[in-house]
C-alpha cells in the first residue's frame, strides 16, 4: 500500500486529502509546515509527496529543492491559479507534477496513479497502446489503427519522450532539452510546431486532441489512456 | 459654458473684458445722440452682466470700474471729463457702479455654488457606483455561499432520510455553487493583476488555433446545447502573444456567448490574419445587445446589460479589454445584422514564424 506524505498548511485541505487518499486504498501522513514535512520524509520515507507551494515557514521552492537532495520519489506539486510561473519553475527543480487548487479528487488520483507507475516502472515495455495508437520504441515504428505512421526522426524523438513519460506534465524546456539539446531551450517555437505535425499525424481530430494535451503556459502532457 | 473660466486663463480673461468693454463703447458712441446717453448705459451694464456670466470676479470688477469711467468721460455731458453736469447723472453714475460691480459678485457666487453642487453630485455618483458593485459583490459572493452552507447541512443532517436523488441534487448544488465563487475569484484576481500595471507579458510564440481550441476546450462543461465552431485556417505561422493571457480572453468571450444566449445558439469562432494584424471574430446567433448603452459600456469594469441573468458581476468583458490592450490591440463589438452578437478583435503581430520541417 503506497504511501503519500501531504504537506500543506491549510487543515481542510489535509483533511480532506487524506479522506480522499485512504478511501482509494493509500496510507497518508500530514505535514502542516515545511519543517515538518521534511523531518517527516526523512523518518518515514513516502512513496510519494504532495506538496504545496504556499507554506508558511518556507518557500515551497526551497522546500522542493531540500527535498530533491536525496529523495527521488514523486513530488507533486499544489499551486493555485495564475501561478504558471511558479510551476514551471517547481517542475524545473525536480517535481514530477502539478495541480492547481481548487483541483479535482479525479484529477488528483490519476496525477498520482501515473506518477507512481512511472517512479516504478524500470524498463518500459517496448511496445506501447494507446487506443488505436501503438508505438513501439525498440523498432521505432508508430501504427494508427493498424495503418503505419510516418514520423520524422525529431517528431519520433518527441513523440518516444512523451510516451516515456506518459500521463506526465513536460515544461516547454524540459521538452527542448530533451529532443533538441540543451542549447536549444529558449527555442520555445519549436515544440508548438511539432506538436502541431504530430497532432496531424496521429490524432483523430487534430483540433481536438485526445492523447497530446496543453497544458496553458506550462507545456504539453501527453494521455495514453482516458 | 460654466468651465469656460477655468480654461481661460487669467491675464486672458482682463484683456477680454478691457477689449469688450471698450469696442462697446466705441460703437455706440457715434450713437450716442440717436439712442440718448443714458441708454448706453444699460448697454454697457449688459456687457458687464454678459461678461459676469463667463469670467471671474477679477477681470468682472475691471470690465465695471473701466465702463463706469469710460460711461462718465465719454457719454456724460460735458464730455471728455470726468465731470458730471447735473445731480441725477451723478447718482446714476453711483447706481450703476454699484449694479455692475454686484451683478460680478452674484453671478461669481451662483458659479461657486453650482460647482460645489457638482462636486457633490459627482462624490454621490461615485459613491452610487462603489454601492451597486459592492451589493452585486456581496451577493454574487453570497449567494453560492448560502446554497453551499444549506445543501451541506442538508446532507450532514441525521435526522433526515435523504433518497438518493434528493442527495445528488444536493451535491450538484454544492458544485455549481463552489465553481461560481471561483471564477468569480479568478475575475477578481484577474483585474486586480491588469490593473496593478505590474503586469508583465510573457511573450512566446503561438500557435493561435491550438490557443483557441485550448479555451474551447475549457469551455466545453458550459456549452449545454448550444454550439461551438472554430474556424482557423491550417498552417497559420506561430504569433507572438501571451498564450495564458489570451487563452484567458478567448475564454471569457465564449463563456460569455455560452452563457447569454439562448438555448440552441451556434457560437462562431473565425480568423483572419493580414498585414500583420491578427483578427479573431467571436459572433452568435443570439439576441445581441438590448440597448445602445450595452454596446458602448460593455466592456468597462462591473457594468452589466439591464436584465442580465444572475451569475456574474460584470467583469469578464473588462478583462478581455485589458488583455487586448497589453497587447496593444483593439476589441469592437456590435449587434449583427441579421441578429446576434459579434465581437471583433484586433491585435498587431509584428514578427511572425512560418513552420517549417526541416529536422
Amino acid at each position: 500500500m503506497p504511501c503519500i506524505l501531504i504537506i500543506d498548511d491549510e487543515s481542510a485541505i489535509r483533511k480532506l486529502l487524506e479522506i480522499t487518499l485512504q478511501a482509494n486504498g493509500y496510507k497518508t501522513q500530514s505535514a502542516a509546515n515545511a519543517q515538518e514535512g521534511v523531518t517527516m520524509a526523512a523518518m518515514h520515507p513516502p512513496d510519494l509527496i504532495l506538496l504545496d507551494l504556499g507554506l508558511p515557514d518556507e518557500d515551497g521552492q526551497s522546500v522542493l529543492i531540500r527535498l530533491r537532495e536525496w529523495f527521488r520519489q514523486p513530488i507533486l506539486i499544489l499551486s493555485v491559479r495564475s501561478g504558471e510561473e511558479d510551476v514551471v519553475q517547481a517542475l524545473d527543480h525536480g517535481a514530477n507534477d502539478y495541480l492547481i487548487k481548487p483541483f479535482r479528487p479525479g484529477e488528483l488520483l490519476a496525477r498520482i496513479r501515473s506518477a507512481l507507475r512511472l517512479a516504478q516502472s524500470g524498463d518500459q515495455d517496448p511496445v506501447q497502446e494507446f487506443g488505436n495508437l501503438t508505438v513501439d520504441v525498440a523498432t521505432r515504428t508508430v501504427r494508427k489503427n493498424n495503418e503505419p505512421v510516418k514520423l520524422t526522426s525529431t517528431e519520433f524523438a518527441l513523440l518516444s519522450l512523451f510516451v516515456r513519460n506518459e500521463g506526465k506534465v513536460l515544461t516547454h524546456s524540459f521538452i527542448l532539452r530533451e529532443v533538441w539539446g540543451p542549447g536549444y531551450v529558449t527555442q520555445t517555437q519549436y515544440p508548438r510546431v511539432f506538436v502541431g505535425q504530430l497532432r496531424k499525424k496521429i490524432e483523430d481530430e487534430p483540433d481536438q486532441p485526445r492523447f497530446i494535451l496543453t497544458e496553458s503556459g506550462v507545456g504539453y502532457r501527453f494521455v495514453g489512456n482516458t | 459654458m460654466l468651465f469656460t473660466h477655468k480654461t481661460q486663463s487669467d491675464l486672458s480673461q482682463y484683456g477680454w473684458s478691457v477689449a469688450t468693454v471698450l469696442a462697446i463703447a466705441a460703437i455706440c458712441f457715434p450713437f450716442t445722440d440717436l439712442i440718448g446717453y443714458r441708454t448706453v448705459s444699460l448697454i454697457l451694464l449688459m456687457v458687464v452682466s454678459i461678461l459676469a456670466m463667463r469670467f471671474s470676479i477679477g477681470p468682472v470688477s475691471v470690465a465695471a470700474i473701466l465702463s463706469a469711467l469710460i460711461w462718465d468721460f465719454f457719454f456724460i455731458p460735458p464730455h471728455f471729463t470726468l465731470t458730471v453736469g447735473h445731480g441725477e447723472d451723478a447718482l446714476m453714475l453711483l447706481m450703476y457702479f454699484i449694479i455692475a460691480l454686484l451683478n460680478g459678485i452674484l453671478t461669481n457666487q451662483m458659479k461657486v455654488y453650482d460647482r460645489i453642487m457638482r462636486r457633490r453630485e459627482d462624490k454621490e455618483s461615485t459613491l452610487r457606483l462603489y454601492n451597486t458593485l459592492f451589493n452585486s459583490l456581496s451577493h454574487e459572493l453570497r449567494t453560492p455561499i448560502a446554497t453551499i452552507l444549506a445543501a451541506s447541512e442538508n446532507l450532514a443532517s441525521k435526522d433526515q432520510q435523504w433518497s438518493e436523488q434528493d442527495k445528488q441534487a444536493m451535491n450538484h448544488v454544492i458544485h455549481t455553487g463552489a465553481e461560481r465563487l471561483n471564477r468569480l475569484v479568478d475575475n477578481l484576481l484577474n483585474v486586480s493583476r491588469l490593473e496593478s500595471g505590474h503586469l508583465t507579458l510573457k511573450w512566446d510564440w503561438c500557435d493561435v488555433g491550438e490557443l483557441i481550441n485550448t479555451a474551447a476546450l475549457r469551455l466545453k462543461p458550459d456549452l449545454d446545447n448550444k454550439t461551438l465552431h472554430i474556424k482557423i485556417p491550417a498552417n497559420w505561422p506561430l504569433m507572438r502573444l501571451d498564450f495564458v493571457l489570451m487563452e484567458q480572453a478567448i475564454y471569457n468571450l465564449l463563456h460569455n456567448a455560452a452563457t447569454y444566449t439562448p438555448p440552441g445558439t451556434r457560437i462562431e469562432v473565425d480568423g483572419a490574419y493580414q498585414n500583420h494584424q491578427l483578427t479573431i471574430r467571436i459572433s452568435d446567433n443570439g439576441q445581441g445587445f438590448k440597448e445602445e448603452e450595452d454596446l458602448l459600456r460593455i466592456f468597462e469594469k462591473f457594468y452589466r446589460p439591464a436584465g442580465s441573468k444572475a451569475g456574474g458581476v460584470g467583469l469578464g468583458l473588462s478583462i478581455v479589454k485589458g488583455v487586448i490592450k497589453a497587447h496593444h490591440g483593439s476589441i469592437e463589438v456590435r449587434n449583427k445584422p441579421d441578429g446576434g452578437a459579434e465581437f471583433i478583435l484586433n491585435i498587431p503581430t509584428g514578427q511572425l514564424l512560418r513552420p517549417t520541417v526541416n529536422h
